[in-house]
């Protein structure tokens, strides 16, 4: 089952009290691969990544990370994470938590170098408490580091930053995809998956809906916008292959659709008279409405 | 650096060793950095005992009397509100979560807290010391001076352990409220202030059900000022204590674990 695996979730389930976070969830991590789980808020991305560190007990299902019990002592060793809630002493400087958190591992990167790896060469002195947000997933970052990791858990590591610091937190990842470290990535940007990973998984309600590279995922993504005036009826339209969603907008029928050519030879037969066509390129969150919708069964789109 | 029997790495002696001595020097540095928390702790026994046992003295025991009690009532200070605030904040900001990912040893983590509690201990039992001795002109055995350091230092066990149990079951905003809630009236009703033996019966009786009246009866035991009750009971009492409070700090860790 998870032979060649660095780490793997079976058929695990996870409530919290009455709300269903994982419901039998398979995944699976691969030495050498920066896996994305992508996933809209609320989809378990976080409830995973706790299993997967040890933080949250498994209830129903495995879940192992180098063959072993998420929270064993060696595995800690052997793992870094940067969590979506944490913090740290506000009172001490950078590098004082780094040099802390350096000293629990066997083999530390030195903190000179988490401090380049990092661009906070120039912050070491300052302290945590008088950094910007993005200065301090910057911190986070390094520490996820700090132990020289094989596998490194990043759970939203860009929520909440700016354009730029998302940007040099993306280099410092692939740098990191460059060493031939494996990563897992929490995320609800398609455009960061598609940037970072090698693999997506994309998840919704506790399940993995869809897994595939990149290019597989973004090619069954509906990622085109169909605006036109027809006399086709809106619950026709939408029973059409390959419609994720028409809805009426005024006098326009608005089609969400990944295959936009299918779906327009067919109106087109339809209603000879369509008229004021507009096709545009949709925006994320209706991209990913496609994948949302193609895991639940009784809206199975193909 | 060695490894287990199944090729997991492991620490030596030495690396060890280096955790907890950065483990607490961090939890001391935090903390000295921290004025609302420096202030008070140090400067209000060290502030007490110059008002009244330099100062205005109701009586030519005070000096020495307050010596031992503003003593204990120094150490529950840095005791409670580095050990219980600080782990309440830590664990509601995340830092604890992120930590726990970590190899760190726990052990590591909670020591450094006894460490840093006792750090700020024995700089107000210095400060107190020295008052005492030399502006105060209170006069003991060169044993009752070591033998009154130790009794008052001794206190960071058991008002540590009383700070993890509030820390594990309050949230960090309601932490400093809850302590002092817990510090100041139990000080008082203890006895730290004003002797036990000026309350009221009723006081003198209820007594027994704090900590801090147990181990400031231990100190005032070494200058003969005490009330007269065993030092057995007294010991065994602060021992029935820390046992109770590690259990109930055990309890609040297990239900955060579980949400």
């Amino acid at each position: 089952m998870s032979h060649g695996c660095l780490a793997t979730l079976s058929a695990v389930t996870h409530r919290y009290g009455d709300v269903v976070a994982l419901d039998g969830l398979d995944l699976q991590i691969r030495p050498g691969e920066v896996l994305a789980v992508l996933g809209p808020n609320g989809a378990g991305k976080t409830t995973a990544i706790g299993l997967l560190l040890g933080s949250l007990q498994v209830q129903q299902g495995a879940v192992h990370v180098f063959g072993r019990d998420p929270g064993a002592r060696p595995v800690r060793m052997r793992r870094g994470a940067m969590l979506q809630v944490s913090g740290l002493p506000d009172t001490l400087t950078v590098a004082e938590n780094l040099e802390l958190f350096s000293s629990y591992y066997p083999a530390p990167l030195p903190v000179s170098t988490l401090l380049a790896m990092a661009g906070l060469e120039e912050l070491a002195a300052r302290r945590y408490g008088r950094l910007s947000g993005g200065q301090k997933q910057r911190v986070m970052f390094a520490l996820a580091l700090a132990g020289d990791p094989e596998l490194v858990f990043l759970d939203e590591p860009t929520t909440g930053l700016d354009v730029e610091a998302r940007r040099s937190l993306w280099s410092e990842i692939q740098r990191l995809k460059k060493a031939g470290r494996t990563a897992v990535l929490t995320t609800h940007y398609l455009e960061e998956a598609d940037a970072l990973a090698d693999r997506i998984a994309v998840i919704h309600q506790g399940r993995v809906v869809a897994e595939g590279t990149p290019s597989e995922i973004k090619s069954r993504t509906a990622d085109r916008r169909i605006r036109c005036i027809t006399g086709v009826g809106r619950d026709d339209v939408a029973s059409l292959p390959g419609v994720v969603r028409a809805e009426v907008s005024g006098q326009h029928l608005e089609i969400l659709t990944a295959r936009p050519e299918d779906v327009l030879r067919t109106l087109l037969a339809l209603d000879p008279d369509l008229r004021d066509l507009h096709v545009t390129g949709a925006g994320l969150e209706d991209a990913f409405l496609t994948l949302v919708r193609a895991g639940d069964p009784q809206e199975e789109v193909s | 650096m060695a490894t287990t029997g199944d090729g997991a790495p492991r620490l030596g002696l030495a690396r060890r060793f280096c955790i907890y001595v950065l483990e607490a020097r961090a939890q001391f540095l935090s903390l000295a950095r921290t004025p609302g928390f420096t202030i008070p702790t140090l400067v209000f026994p060290i502030m007490f005992y110059v008002f009244f046992g330099v100062v205005m003295r109701f009586s030519p025991l005070a000096p020495t009397f307050l010596l031992a009690t503003y003593g204990v009532f120094g150490l529950i200070g840095p005791s409670l509100f580095g050990f219980g605030v600080g782990f309440a904040a830590e664990r509601d900001s995340g830092a604890l979560l992120l930590k726990q990912t970590t190899p760190m040893p726990v052990a590591a983590y909670l020591l450094a807290r006894v460490a840093t509690a006792l750090l700020f201990g024995m700089a107000i039992v210095l400060g107190l010391f020295l008052l005492g001795a030399f502006a105060a002109e209170v006069t003991l055995y060169r044993g009752q001076w070591f033998a009154l350091a130790g009794v008052v230092l001794s206190s960071v066990v058991p008002f540590c352990a009383l700070g993890l149990a509030i820390g594990a079951w309050v949230k960090a905003q309601s932490a400093v409220a809850i302590v002092n809630l817990v510090y100041l009236p139990m000080a008082f009703l203890s006895g730290l202030w004003m002797p036990i033996s000026l309350l009221p019966t009723l006081v003198q009786d209820v007594a027994v059900v704090f900590p801090a009246y147990h181990q400031s009866q231990l100190a005032l035991k070494v200058v003969d000022m005490d009330q007269g009750g065993s030092v057995g009971v007294h010991v065994l009492m602060m021992g029935v204590f820390t046992v109770v409070f590690l259990v109930v700090a055990g309890f609040g860790f297990r239900r955060a674990g579980q949400t």
